[in-house]
């Protein structure tokens, strides 16, 4: 019996059937296929893959074998990435977002500018910037120098400098993608409770403690959240500007199973390590919901 | 103070673009002056030197590259669009045993960081498919991202239903009311989607640099990765080769800058 809801079972499939196509093929099935390589002594190079259980995730977390510090300095370096960089990211384009939002003549065109840098590429970014904080020949250095501050800063081969200059140059790429989203946020505040606190006498920043950022919470947590997670997945900058220098100390954990996986072929190694940073990147994420959703509950009550 | 302010902003901003205003003049400079210290600002012997050295070496072929980026970007935004339109419409107007563990699954792999999928898809590329070095690897496998289908499915939520109830009244099919009610109507959603999917793809890094190796191979970014590895960094080259890579993209923007501003805004999609 050709039932409508069996026609339409099947009409529904056929609809989903190429994009399931793909999602299996290189979502779900690269899941599964990942941990299973994790479990083997695995070298795209080689014929054999010998299973050797949790040997790759023990090497990993033992401090005396060969894999573990160059790995948890990885895991460190990201780690120094994100605290650092995830403040900068929040205030600088939650001002931009504030500056936006007043009204003035050419403002789309401003919003525009201040997000161009982030329809370029990573690899674009990175050799502009590249050359603007080389030590020797670069427009930053020879600025500084010509006010009179130090000019032969190593930008790029040198601690603190290295992480200054990441963190900067990730600011001025995405600043406009946090701040439109900011934006978008600060407009859908309704005008009536800025023009009540107008009426109760609050001050400009009165207004901007009580009413905006309230307003702002859940597009703040949600901008808090891409915003952690991207810069815990750092890798095209490290990777152009500073080839992970000085030693290996800008080497992010994306780089480390990259090159560990993609040019070492120690495949095995490369993806219990991303297993481990994934563990880590979804335990991260929801110690921040939780931070969230307490506040949020919290202040309502 | 209501003078200073424009000013203030003005200055700013022209601080903020300025490292591409200095991409786009080195660009033109010799490769000496590129490199001069105090640097010039306007080249002093404007030359397509750098350009005319790229663009066809055999090396590094950008001219090339170039084109490969139009090509990949192009087809993975039209693949990303097409799947995502079919598997959106069936998740949020049809009615099928499964559908909530679909979308469940669909929606829950968008919280699964990206870096796990790496070198579990350069083995299924590899050895599955024989794609290593080739453009299909750069244009089909991160077409499966969950994004375009969780994007399109809220749009199509939105709309109202009556006109797809006329159509069907009239004696259309599923497949005439999705192409000729549901598409037409999306549009706008249809050309964020596939706008934000080029830049993904043109701007796609970690991947092209792993999987591409010969050089005519690459794309523009897996290139520029090339060129700045090389020994001895040519740096009027480099700008050159980043104008190249810049201008399309920059252009797409400026043209289509509210659908990208509003799809980011809307939605949120990192790199």
């Amino acid at each position: 019996m050709a039932s409508p809801t069996r026609r339409s079972d099947l009409a529904a499939w056929l609809f989903l059937a190429p994009y399931l196509a793909l999602f299996v093929t290189f979502v779900l099935i690269p899941i599964v296929y990942g941990l299973w390589i994790s479990l083997h002594s695995w070298d795209f190079m080689l014929p054999d893959k010998p299973f050797i259980g949790l040997d790759n995730y023990i090497s990993l977390m033992s401090p005396d074998s060969v894999n573990f510090s160059p790995f948890w300095q990885s895991m460190q370096a990201s780690a120094i990435f994100t605290v650092a960089s995830v403040p900068l990211l929040l205030v600088v384009p939650l001002a931009v977002a504030l500056v936006m939002n007043a009204n003035f003549r050419g403002r789309n065109v401003v919003r525009a500018i201040y997000f161009a840098p982030y329809v370029l590429g990573v690899a674009v970014v990175g050799v502009v910037w590249r050359f603007v904080l080389d030590t020797n020949v670069g427009a930053l250095n020879w600025l500084l120098g010509a006010l009179g501050l130090p000019d032969s800063i190593a930008w790029l081969s040198s601690l603190p400098a290295a992480w200054v200059a990441l963190v900067g140059v990730t600011v001025w790429w995405t600043l406009g993608f946090n701040a439109v989203i900011f934006l978008a946020g600060l407009q859908d505040i309704p005008k009536e409770l800025y023009e009540a606190a107008k009426v109760d006498g609050a001050s400009k920043w009165q207004a901007f403690r009580n009413v905006t950022l309230p307003g702002l919470r859940q597009v703040t947590a949600f901008v808090t959240m891409i915003t952690i997670i991207a810069s815990a997945n750092m890798f095209g900058q490290s990777y152009v500007m500073t080839s992970g220098a000085p030693g290996q100390e800008t080497r992010t954990a994306i780089m480390y199973i990259a090159q560990d996986g993609l040019q070492n072929f120690r495949m095995g190694q490369a993806a219990a390590a991303s297993w481990i940073l994934t563990l880590a990147l979804m335990l991260l994420s929801l110690a921040i919901f939780a931070v969230f959703r307490d506040r949020s509950g919290g202040e309502t009550a | 103070m209501k003078v200073l302010r424009p000013a203030a902003l003005g200055l700013l901003t022209l601080l903020f673009v300025s490292p591409l205003l200095f991409m786009l003049l080195t660009s033109f400079k010799t490769e000496r002056e590129a490199v001069q210290t105090p640097p010039s600002l306007i080249p002093s012997e404007p030359t397509l030197q750098a350009y005319e050295r790229i663009l066809n070496a055999s090396d590094t072929p950008v001219f090339r590259w170039f084109l490969n980026s139009m090509f990949t970007a192009t087809l993975h935004a039209l693949l990303v669009v097409a799947t995502a339109a079919l598997a959106a419409y069936a998740l949020a107007r049809m009615d099928f045993r499964g559908k909530n563990v679909v979308f469940g699954v669909i929606v829950s792999t968008l919280f699964v960081p990206p870096v796990i999928l790496v070198i579990p898809n350069y083995m299924i590329v590899g050895e599955w498919f024989q794609w290593l070095d080739s453009l299909t690897a750069i244009i089909v496998p991160t077409a499966a991202g969950a994004f375009g289908v969780f994007f399109l499915r809220q749009f199509f939520l939105q709309l109202p239903q009556e006109l797809e109830e006329a159509a069907f009244l009239d004696g259309a099919n599923r497949w005439q009311v999705f192409f000729r009610v549901v598409l037409p109507l999306s549009k706008p959603a249809l050309a964020t989607l596939a706008l934000l999917s080029f830049l993904t793809n043109w701007n796609d890094f970690l991947w092209p640099v792993y999987v591409l190796f010969s050089p005519e191979n690459k794309t523009l970014q897996a290139g520029l990765a090339t060129l700045q590895a090389a020994n001895s960094v040519r740096y009027d080259l480099l700008m050159a080769a980043a104008v190249i890579a810049s201008v399309p993209v920059l252009l797409l923007f400026v043209i289509a800058q509210r659908y990208v501003i509003e799809g980011v805004s809307r939605s949120g999609v990192k790199g």
